[in-house]
């Protein structure tokens, strides 16, 4: 084969020294790790914060180091690292960042010493947000949401500094995703590999390229909110300020509106969701399809799906302010667009079930994670049209069941797909394999806990029982079986908190101890698993790319010798 | 992979995925019969929101049930077994088009009456009385329009220690308002009543579980929802939206009525007018420079 000009691989300066090998890295597979690496540990942070939280309200009373103050910055800072720092994160800039060259067969993203500088601003907007722990008042208290003028009020803790840290953190953060988004997007439309169409792509890069596209136009939503509050906050300016009273002395703001931060916010933050959800449904379609043996069901469909939630997730945004105050007609257009959305969301979940349907199904490790997103996901999806379908919404705002709702749909459901992803890719990231004692382990514990945790909050929260309360106090409607119902899923959060302790030691102990992985050790097709060094080396593919025949799903095919066909073999 | 190691990671005769999947199906169903919460007996006319949330719960259960058990079947059908091999069948648009379809007919069945009830939800009846619900960081305070029928203007810019609620000494319609601060809301029992929000500082949200209706109370605008309180009794009144360290504490009651309790409470309340007259000049001056009224009348007839 003649060399072509992409098999040059004198452009990609070989890194010399082990600084910028691993520190100053531009290879796209190492700043996926770094990515990755923060982003669990800031995720572990959260975590902590969760348990902090779990305590409090399981047991009140019982820890006098929990105050009003602190249970609301646990909530504020848990739910943002969660969303932001943790899942937007590792899916894109981990994911994102290792999968799409070596599924579309390039040898790097187009533009590696952006995608560097990327993480280093993600990395800086950690630091930033971490900071805000550290600075006089603490981190902010205002929820992850950040209304203004509570946000930037006294009474809420962090008003003073906690808000500066976090809205600076999010602008930073905004910067680094944008110069990596750029980056996953150009790579995907101009880097795949000879013969690797767009409806060849494994649907990971599908869920990954649309999320990108998406958060592309999205986070500068938030990045204007965030610049608009601080010079709220700062320069004396009143955006989202209206002539109104701070503890009782008329403040000297007039004329804002605090429904336009929730605009703003809402604009990004719905998208938002399914940025983080569209990965996760591409990735979790490859990992069922691989370990049933069985191409993925009705994929154009898949595509079209993904597209089509990506566009849709842009037109729903005021469903999360049906009771915000905002013209209440509004409500009709948002409802029924929001229901609409739920068609192609639910077709997804039909392709996956007809997947799995006269499959052969190997019940490994990632399998298992994806079989419980797929119930943990019917579970939150199907929440959602309740809170979606306007009237309905109305009892449910700020309850539990919201809590209950969004943890089950974006909370849980993505972390499974994590979870299975990076059991189902480590041996190929690592060369070695984990032990699967432990993962089957780490999977029952976690699959049934959180379902323990989230399953009776949806019933307080049809109770009425409100959401981010410090403590329920005496409230007649409110009976004692509530109190033991939190100290039940306070009990089921730790034990969940706990057990994620045998994954971190899983992943640990196998990059030492663990027996040297087969190249292939799942028999996919896709490109990822054929390159010729496990891990793979800087540039991939060795000298020469990968050509591409077919599309990423031939498995079983009738005739064939082995249960796949990979996509480089040429079509007979 | 090697054979050796393929086969310990192959499940083979019984499935546990499958049957935690249809335990976890049996036992949310088992759940939601016996568990001992469910919403609140209702107090207001909004039985449409609850037939609504009964329509929507179901057609999402039985999807979730139909859903799950076909998934923990396919698990145990389908499981590898040696020799066994899946079907290759890229798509089937037939069978992909009669899903959307129904698809499509179940989520029209939850939006109807979603959106039947929100059209009530939003067309405030003629003959409801206006109830004013003001916030604050962290208590709640009310006024009524007293016998005009009509609240008087009122802003954050007015408030002064006498006048706690803001209402403008100008506006002859507000003389006659009734408020309570810090005190309980009593409604009478069948009277619509269209309540109107007002904050003095941050958002909060005006909550009382059996009423089910539920409104932000946003500053610098006013906000409004209405409803018909069916059932007598007390009822809490909770802020459902995060409004600082306090958000959990500030409560308030709700006392449902009969129209002769009412009024008979009614009648013990003071006005605004009331309250003006037995303010002393000094704390008067404050409140009409407040209302940039420039030059104090000497005979105070603006009393």
């Amino acid at each position: 084969m003649a060399t072509t000009l992409a098999d040059d691989l004198r452009p990609l300066h070989h890194p010399h020294s082990w600084v910028t090998k691993y520190v100053w890295s531009q290879d796209h597979k190492v700043i996926a790790i770094q990515y990755s690496v923060t982003a669990i540990s800031i995720g572990l942070v959260a975590l902590v914060l969760s348990a902090l939280m779990r305590l409090q309200l399981g047991f009140p009373g019982l820890f006098p180091a929990i105050q009003p103050d602190n249970y609301l910055q646990f909530v504020s800072m848990h739910g943002m690292i969660m969303v932001v720092y943790l899942l937007t994160a590792l899916l894109l800039g981990g994911f994102g960042n290792y999968l799409i060259p070596l599924m579309i067969g390039a040898r790097d993203m187009v533009f590696p010493f952006v995608n560097m500088l990327s993480f280093w601003f993600y990395l800086l907007s950690v630091i930033v947000l971490v900071a805000g722990f550290f600075v006089p008042g603490g981190p902010t208290g205002a929820g992850w949401t950040l209304y203004p003028p509570q946000a930037i009020t006294e009474g809420t803790p962090g008003h003073q500094w906690g808000i500066a840290t976090m809205l600076v953190s999010l602008a930073i953060f905004v910067a680094a995703f944008t110069m990596g988004g750029l980056n996953y997007v150009t790579t995907v439309l101009q880097a795949r590999t000879r013969g690797m169409t767009l409806m060849r792509m494994p649907l990971s890069v599908w869920g990954i390229f649309t999320a990108s596209v998406m958060g592309l136009l999205a986070f500068p939503a938030l990045f204007v909110a965030a610049i608009m509050m601080l010079f709220d906050h700062f320069a004396g300016t009143s955006f989202f300020m209206p002539t109104m009273q701070s503890m009782g002395a008329i403040t000297d703001t007039q004329g804002g509106s605090p429904l336009l931060f929730q605009h703003l916010f809402w604009f990004f933050g719905h998208p938002e969701v399914y940025i983080v959800a569209l990965p996760a449904f591409g990735i979790v379609s490859d990992l069922i399809s691989v370990h049933a043996r069985r191409n993925i069901f009705g994929y154009r469909m898949m595509v079209w799906a993904i597209v089509i939630i990506g566009a849709l997730s842009f037109l729903v945004w005021a469903h999360h302010m049906y009771v915000s105050g905002m013209n209440p007609y509004f409500g009709f257009f948002f409802a029924t667009s929001t229901l609409i959305i739920a068609i192609p969301t639910a077709i997804k979940v039909y392709n996956w079930l007809l997947t799995l349907w006269r499959g052969d199904i190997h019940l490994r490790v990632p399998m298992l994670f994806a079989i419980a997103f797929i119930f943990t996901f019917i579970h939150g999806g199907l929440s959602g049209l309740f809170l979606g379908n306007v009237s309905v919404d109305v009892p449910l705002s700020d309850t539990f069941f919201v809590v209950a709702h969004f943890h089950m749909v974006m909370g849980v459901s993505p972390v499974l797909v994590i979870f299975g992803a990076i059991y189902h890719w480590y041996p190929k990231i690592f060369g070695r394999m984990w032990n699967e004692t432990l993962g089957k382990l780490h999977f029952w514990i976690t699959f049934l806990g959180v379902y323990a945790i989230f399953l009776p909050m949806h019933y307080l929260g049809i109770l009425g029982v409100p959401r981010r309360y410090y403590a329920l106090g005496e409230t007649a409607f409110i009976p004692q079986s509530v109190h033991l119902a939190n100290a039940w899923i306070s009990i089921a959060a730790l034990i969940v908190f706990v057990a994620q302790g045998m994954f971190f030691f899983n992943m640990i102990w196998s990059l030492f101890r663990g027996p040297r992985a087969d190249p292939n050790p799942w028999g996919a097709a896709s490109l990822e698993w054929l390159t010729p060094d496990t891990p793979p080396g800087h540039g991939n593919w060795g000298p020469h790319l990968p050509v591409v025949h077919r599309w990423a799903y031939d498995y079983s095919v009738p005739g064939a010798a082995r249960d796949f066909i990979p996509q480089t073999e040429p079509r007979t | 992979m090697p054979d050796r190691l393929r086969a310990s990671y192959i499940g083979r005769g019984l499935v546990p995925v499958a049957v935690a999947i249809a335990m976890l199906v049996v036992g949310s169903v088992a759940f939601h019969l016996f568990s001992p919460w469910w919403r609140t007996p209702i107090a207001s006319n909004w039985g449409s929101i609850d037939s609504a949330l009964d329509v929507t719960l179901w057609i999402c259960a039985a999807a979730f049930v139909g859903l799950n058990l076909f998934l923990a079947w396919a698990l145990v059908k389908y499981r590898h077994r040696p020799g066994h091999r899946a079907h290759y069948e890229p798509e089937n648009s037939s069978l992909e088009k009669r899903l959307t379809f129904w698809t499509a007919i179940g989520i029209a069945g939850m939006l109807a009456p979603g959106l039947a009830a929100w059209g009530k939800y939003v067309s405030v009846p003629k003959e409801a009385t206006v109830i004013e619900a003001v916030g604050q960081q962290w208590q709640w305070s009310f006024r009524y329009p007293g016998p005009d029928g009509v609240l008087g203007a009122a802003g954050v810019k007015y408030i002064t220690p006498d006048n706690a609620l803001g209402l403008d000494p100008l506006d002859p319609f507000g003389r006659d308002d009734i408020l309570v601060e810090s005190g309980d809301l009593h409604l009478p029992v069948g009277q619509p009543v269209k309540i109107v929000l007002r904050s003095k500082d941050v958002l909060h949200d005006f909550y009382v579980p059996e009423f089910r209706a539920k409104m932000d109370l946003v500053p610098g605008i006013v906000t409004y929802f209405w409803m018909t309180p069916t059932r007598a009794g007390t009822f809490d009144i909770l802020c459902a939206e995060l409004c600082g360290t306090g958000h959990h504490e500030m409560r308030g009651k709700v006392v449902v009525e009969t129209p002769k309790a009412f009024a008979a409470w009614q009648a013990q309340q003071s006005s605004f007018g009331q309250i003006l007259a037995e303010a002393p000049p000094a704390a008067m001056s404050i409140l009409l420079i407040k209302a940039n009224a420039c030059i104090v009348p000497p005979s105070w007839s603006i009393r």
